[in-house]
């Protein structure tokens, strides 16, 4: 369904734009011009809306006035039931842009005798178009015809007259038709009008009520086949394509802070691409919806606007939950970036849901948007009906350059962790939250499981919930690891216990060698005091030896002098060794 | 019979074969059993399509009968002659 095939078809058959949201997308252009389209389904599935609106968007948006004959609802019950959808009928039939003709059979006061024909309806739906130059004819419900007259061979053969007859007039038209038993509609009016056929299906699972339409045929063209929801509100039909899916949204390389420091450190310092989709998931009570908060509260920090969808809480609860760890969402409520849209899982189907959120989105234009939490949406839907709402949504998002955070919880076993609700691989990032449970206490761990093009921690780090808010703690390594809790605590009070100890050790052991220096000390003096005395006592000696010598040779040379009287000096020098 | 006055008037397209017919029909019957009490008044849809939304015609010919009450329509040709005077309340319903 590229859009080459659909300027292709465009040529060979021409669209009528009905200017309701989706259908035109789903079509490729809208129902087939000058043909008559068959709108089929149960009663209460919507049919008189939608023709209506076919009718008044022709109007208003493209300028086509349109005629509207009603064989169910008298004109002024029309007007009023589509008064609270903001069609105004009576200022559309004042501007002769619209002519309502009610067409009442009624049974009691009608008599056939003989041969007859509808030529009374066809003038009549000639005059109306004549009178507005109408471009669109609706017929809502014309089997009603059935119910009045009785001749069916005639009615048959005039409603098959009546469609060519619409044909050549070239209008775009759109007939009704009751859902039948085995057929499209009671009298099987899907045989003439061929051109295009479209059915209208209200389911009830669950107790939980889903709108659907479906293209049977569309004689021509490329169309949808696929079932799609819709949504009746305020604004009339919606209809989200399915398949309108294309990888080919732009992408952002903006980063976006997620309020919580220390995660944006993990996360290359920066945080989040713009625009990418954000998946937290976690067992219960891990903190997901702290997370959302803070990232949601970040973003209206930066003055963009944020959509909370809660599915689990009121706004009052998580405004005051979110007050218990020092955020303050009730500013950013009141200054209009924020807003809240809590609804149970069980209001809608995840059709419905997917529908609220995807106009929400448009009337609010968020930056970024946050569901806490898609499994909530899981009561309502199978895992893959689920998943396939999600893509939808991320899709949309992604294409609208909104940033979004999914919370999901988690249960407690591997299988689940890897496959949260299959989303995971649809998610550019991935937060885990979890649970540590270790030595008789919970803590809660955070690690970030994936995320695209940037560079991220890969470490599990301890994540501190306390009335200042969000904390990653920096991460604690033990001599068994990293350590998380109040066993981190426990290791970081045994470091200080060691830490003063070994001071304490160590002064007494410096005063130990203090002392040990000090005998040394005492003993090197000692044995200096003992060594002085030996050298004094040797000196003593040399000293008195020389004393002695010096004695005995002064005695001797007086001896000698005694002895030889007159000799000289010389011969006793020259004599002495040898009297020695 | 009483003095009233059958208020009769007859849709048609053209002069179509069916029209014929059912014009020819509604006087062989008024003439029979109606005589001097009725006014037929014959309405071209083709020349006056804005009366068709009025007495809420939407086949050919119908028969309109305001006065007397209750209002009657009767489509067709009127070919079957006691349905039409069952119809036009001239006589009641046979039991």
């Amino acid at each position: 369904m590229a859009s080459k095939t659909k300027y292709k078809k465009k040529e060979l058959l021409k669209k009528c734009p009905t200017g309701i949201a989706g259908l035109d997308e789903v079509t490729e252009g809208g129902l087939p011009k000058g043909r008559p389209t068959l709108i089929c389904g149960e009663a209460g599935c919507g049919k008189t809306l939608f023709s209506l609106e076919f009718i008044v968007k022709g109007a208003v948006e493209f300028n086509e006035p349109g005629v509207f004959m009603a064989f169910e609802e008298k004109t002024e019950e029309l007007s009023t039931n589509v008064a609270s959808l903001g069609f105004d009928l009576n200022k559309l039939i004042a501007e002769k842009k619209l002519k309502l003709d009610y067409v009442h059979i009624d049974r009691s006061e009608i008599e056939e005798t003989g041969e007859y024909d509808l030529d009374g309806l066809f003038i009549r739906l000639d005059y109306a178009i004549n009178s507005i130059g109408a471009k669109r004819v609706v017929l809502d419900t014309i089997e009603n015809l059935f119910i009045g007259l009785s001749n069916k061979a005639i009615l048959r053969a005039e409603l098959r007259r009546l469609f060519e007859w619409l044909k050549n007039k070239g209008v775009t038209a759109v007939i009704t038709g009751e859902k039948g038993d085995g057929q499209l509609t009671r009298e099987g009016l899907e045989e003439y009008v061929s051109d295009c056929v479209i059915l209208l299906d209200h389911r009830v699972e669950n107790q939980i009520s889903t709108r659907r339409l479906r293209i049977v045929k569309y004689r021509g063209s490329v169309h949808g086949t696929n079932e799609y929801p819709f949504l009746i509100d305020e604004d009339g039909i919606s209809i989200l394509p399915v398949t309108s899916l294309t990888l080919e949204s732009k992408v952002s390389s903006q980063r976006i802070s997620t309020g919580v420091r220390s995660l944006d450190e993990m996360l290359g310092g920066k945080g989040f691409y713009r625009g990418s989709s954000i998946l937290v998931s976690g067992t219960a009570g891990t903190g997901k919806t702290s997370i959302a908060a803070y990232f949601g509260n970040e973003c209206c920090n930066r003055n963009e606007r944020c959509l909370f969808f809660a599915f689990e809480e009121s706004p009052e609860q998580i405004i005051r939950n979110m007050r218990s760890i020092g955020l303050n969402l009730e500013q950013h409520l009141k200054s209009g970036c924020l807003k809240f849209h809590a609804s149970r899982p069980t209001l809608h189907g995840l059709e419905m849901h997917l529908l609220v959120m995807y106009k929400m989105i448009r009337e609010f234009k968020p930056k970024t948007v946050i569901i806490d939490p898609i499994t909530n949406l899981i009561t309502v839907g199978t895992v893959s009906e689920l998943k396939s709402m999600l893509v939808r949504l991320i899709d949309f998002l992604q294409k609208e350059q909104i940033t979004v955070m999914f919370t999901a919880l988690s249960l407690n076993n591997a299988v689940n962790e890897q496959t949260d609700e299959g989303v995971s691989s649809l998610v550019d990032a991935w937060l885990m939250v979890r649970d540590i449970e270790y030595n008789g206490e919970r803590n809660r761990g955070m690690y970030i499981m994936k995320s695209r093009g940037m560079k991220h921690s890969n470490q599990v780090r301890e994540f501190v919930i306390s009335s200042e808010g969000i904390k990653l703690v920096e991460v604690f390594l033990g001599p068994e690891g990293v350590l998380i809790g109040s066993a981190r605590e426990a290791q970081k009070l045994m470091e200080e216990t060691g830490l003063a100890l070994k001071t304490h050790s160590h002064s007494s052991k410096e005063r130990e060698i203090e002392r040990k220096n000090k005998i040394l000390e005492a003993q090197i003096e000692a044995l200096r005091f003992e060594f002085d005395s030996v050298k004094e006592e040797l000196n003593r000696s040399a000293v008195e030896e020389e004393l002695k010598r010096e004695i005995i040779q002064k005695n001797r040379s007086k001896m000698l002098r005694l002895r030889q009287g007159d000799m000289t000096e010389k011969k006793s020098n020259h004599l002495k060794p040898r009297t020695k | 019979m009483t003095a009233i006055t059958w208020e009769l008037k007859l849709y048609v397209s053209g002069k179509t074969q069916k029209s014929e017919t059912a014009l020819r029909n509604l006087k062989k019957y008024c003439e029979e059993y109606l005589k001097g009490q009725y006014k037929i008044e014959i309405i071209d849809l083709l020349k006056k399509p804005q009366l068709a939304e009025g007495d809420q015609i939407f086949a050919v010919p119908t028969l309109v009968k305001k006065v007397p009450e209750p209002i009657r329509k009767i489509i067709g040709d009127l070919s079957n002659k006691e349905k039409v005077l069952v119809g036009l309340n001239i006589i009641p319903v046979k039991k």
